[in-house]
């Protein structure tokens, strides 16, 4: 199995048993990089899908919580090779897969190839890139794809539906539907219409869907699982790794509407 | 740390922007420029783009820009010229006086045009970013103009030294916040202005105020500045009777130097010259210097020169001039200087403040910051290269300026030039 398709397959797995997919992002070294391998095997035992946020210096597509968790993590010394060494440490043996969400500056200084090989070599299966519309895609896509592993696109409401087919063909792992158009955090609930958007976009799409952007609440995870295959979870879960006193792996039961 | 051409691909690349055809279809100036935003802003860039191309080429707009130009604006401005500089400085010295344009700058130019645009593609509403205040007026002024609500959004260290100008958008029926976040300066105030923007789409029209950006805002800033340039040709050719040997501009995102610069391009015997911050030393963080200090990178929606750690994070700046205070530079002021044909040189704090006091004293013109390092980098050329024709832009007027002027006493020394 290709690192990509082992992203599928945990989506698939968690659906098959009755659920939607939990996807759980977390800003890497936030709130303290001596901390983050034990909270990332915690949230990868629990998850479906771990996302690892690399700090970046202007998070344009991100809310308050991002922004400052992205702030902190830079200045306690967290960088894109810095996580890459870390996850050579961690044991994902029967944990969740790991994709990295960076802006593209980042990537595009570590150089692409050798990302994707050092990214093959420590376990992670894809990238998220907020920053990289499908039409600059190629080039880190192909440098990806050679090490087999996934340039996740994303669709939001604003997408036309042409254009929505041709991103869900594009993708690889999953498909990232933005919920609403806006940034990430919102706590103002989803917009109407949701349900009907990830319907179409479930049916369009040969991967699974997994929607994210303002989702916070069990009520609201099942909401999605009922037209989406999988839940993002971003801030909130950010937040509640800033409150030590938080059972991490307790918080991602409770999203999924299990006893903590 | 620019990208490398061969001399033939450097030639190419001369000729290309000579025969109009940079930006291409994708955005690109050579390597430069591209569009690298969050798919939420895709669909807004493409109408656009669109729109832009519909309305750019037709007659009825552009006659109403022009008509805005002339009868709102105050265009053409004149063409000074300033023979007390030019004897201290042992040349001849025009200056293209953008600082009498409406509102004080050469901002007004982008904003009406882009205004103007807004209003026909159906905006609701318009937000826009400033450094130094002039582009958050001249967007007050422009949608006040044409009828539509504007929120501007300027970093909170700004709001502070660039007082004057927040209380005139104000007035001018803007709303305008402060940025916490980032560095809050100019690059914050541009990242907040996304945020916004990501949020509605469809019915907020950006007006980004200089000449960077996901395309097509590097092109259409470009397109409504070179007003700027073209005035300045024929006035130097009426006025002088010859182009100038060399012509000066600041550049921080590089708007103004663009619209200058642009026009003479295919003049191959003018030297053309951008001036940065090189605010207080050569270290990261001391200065705003990005096209001689800065490496290739993804900032903000475009493919440029940044100043930037080995990482990729983008670093603070510093600059006594608000409107410079930026780490990325637009994206064909990366090609213009990675083919050879335009340079840049830096000035430091103090080099544009003892400029500012130059120009103030011996030829009654107060300029902005910003302006003043296009007369520090001319002043130190025309030295090297007595007795040549200059001509600087004068980008903006100083008077916004006061509240950081008055913390450095003035010398006495030029009074008497
Ligand atoms: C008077 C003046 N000149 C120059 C600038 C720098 O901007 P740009 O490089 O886009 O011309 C500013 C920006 O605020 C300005 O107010």
């Amino acid at each position: 199995m290709q690192p990509h398709e082992r992203i599928t397959a945990s989506i698939r797995r968690a659906n098959a048993s009755g659920r939607p997919a939990l996807v759980a992002f977390m800003t890497a070294g936030h709130p303290d990089p001596a901390g983050f391998l034990p909270a990332l095997a915690a949230i990868a035992g629990e998850a479906d899908v771990v996302e690892i946020g690399v700090p970046f210096s202007d998070p344009m597509a991100d809310g308050m919580t991002i922004q400052r968790a992205s702030q902190s993590a830079i200045a306690q010394g967290v960088s894109l090779r810095w996580i890459l060494d870390r996850l050579a440490e961690h044991d994902g043996d029967g944990k969740a897969p790991l994709l990295l969400m960076s802006y593209l500056n980042p990537l595009l200084n570590f150089g692409y190839e050798a990302l994707a090989r050092r990214a093959a070599e420590v376990g992670v299966c894809g990238f998220i890139v907020p920053d990289l519309p499908l039409e600059e895609s190629a080039p880190l896509g192909e440098a990806l794809a050679a090490a087999g592993v996934g340039l996740v696109q994303m669709v939001t409401p604003a997408t036309p539906p042409a254009r929505a087919r041709r991103l869900c063909e594009a993708s690889r792992g999953f498909v990232y539907a933005v919920t609403m158009t806006g940034i990430t955090g919102g706590a103002g609930g989803l917009p109407e219409g949701v349900a009907d958007y990830l319907d179409a976009l479930s049916e369009m799409s040969p991967l699974p869907v997994c929607a994210g952007f303002g989702i916070r609440s069990a009520e609201q995870v099942r909401m999605i699982g009922g037209h989406a295959a999988g839940a993002v979870v971003g801030s909130a879960l950010v937040e509640a790794l800033e409150d030590r006193q938080t059972d991490v792996a307790g918080f991602l039961r409770g999203l999924r509407g299990e006893s903590v | 740390m620019t990208i490398e051409f061969s001399e033939a691909e450097k030639a190419r690349l001369l000729a290309e922007t000579i025969a109009g055809r940079l930006p291409d279809e994708r955005g690109r100036f050579g390597p430069f420029g591209g569009r690298y935003v969050p798919e939420t802003l895709m669909p807004a860039l493409e109408r656009l783009t669109e729109g832009m191309h519909r309305h750019l080429a037709d007659p009825a707009f552009l006659e109403r820009f022009r008509h805005e130009l002339t009868t709102w604006v105050g265009r053409p401005t004149p063409l000074t010229e300033a023979p007390n500089l030019g004897r201290a400085w042992g040349a001849q010295v025009w200056l293209k006086r953008e600082d009498l344009a409406h509102t004080g700058a050469h901002k007004i130019n982008n904003a009406i045009g882009q205004a103007l645009l807004a209003k026909l593609l159906g905006a609701r509403r318009v937000i826009a970013e400033t450094g130094a205040g002039q582009h958050g007026v001249a967007s007050a002024a422009a949608c006040a103009r044409v009828g539509l609500p504007c929120t501007v959004y300027m970093g909170a260290v700004d709001v502070e030294r660039q007082a004057p100008n927040v209380d005139r958008m104000r007035r001018l029926g803007a709303e305008v916040h402060a940025v916490q976040s980032g560095d809050r300066t100019l690059r914050s105030a541009i990242d907040e202005a996304l945020r916004d923007w990501v949020s509605d789409p469809a019915g907020t029209y950006y007006l980004l105020g200089s000449a960077v950006g996901p395309h097509p805002y590097p092109y259409l800033v470009r397109e409504l500045h070179c007003v700027i340039g073209r005035e300045s040709r024929e006035q130097m050719l009426a006025a002088a009777g010859a182009l100038p040997d060399a012509v000066f501009a600041c550049v921080g995102g590089g708007s103004n130097a663009i619209g200058l610069f642009h026009p003479m391009v295919r003049d191959s015997d003018v030297a053309l010259i951008g001036v940065e911050a090189g605010g207080r030393g050569g270290g990261l963080g001391e200065h705003s210097a990005t096209l001689s200090r800065g490496r290739p990178g993804v900032l903000q929606g475009c493919y440029t020169l940044l100043l930037q750690d080995d990482d990729g994070q983008v670093q603070g700046t510093h600059s006594i001039s608000a409107g410079l205070d930026y780490p990325g530079v637009g994206p064909e002021h990366a090609l213009l200087q990675s083919i050879g044909r335009v340079s840049y040189i830096s000035a430091s704090d103090e080099d544009a403040l003892d400029a500012l006091n130059e120009c103030s004293a011996l030829e009654g013109i107060l300029p902005a910051l910003e302006t003043a390092h296009a007369f520090a980098g001319a002043r130190v050329w025309a030295r090297r290269h007595p007795g040549r024709r200059l001509l600087i832009g004068l980008s903006g007027r100083g008077d916004k300026d006061m509240p950081t002027l008055s913390r450095f006493p003035m010398e006495a020394r030029h009074a008497t030039a």
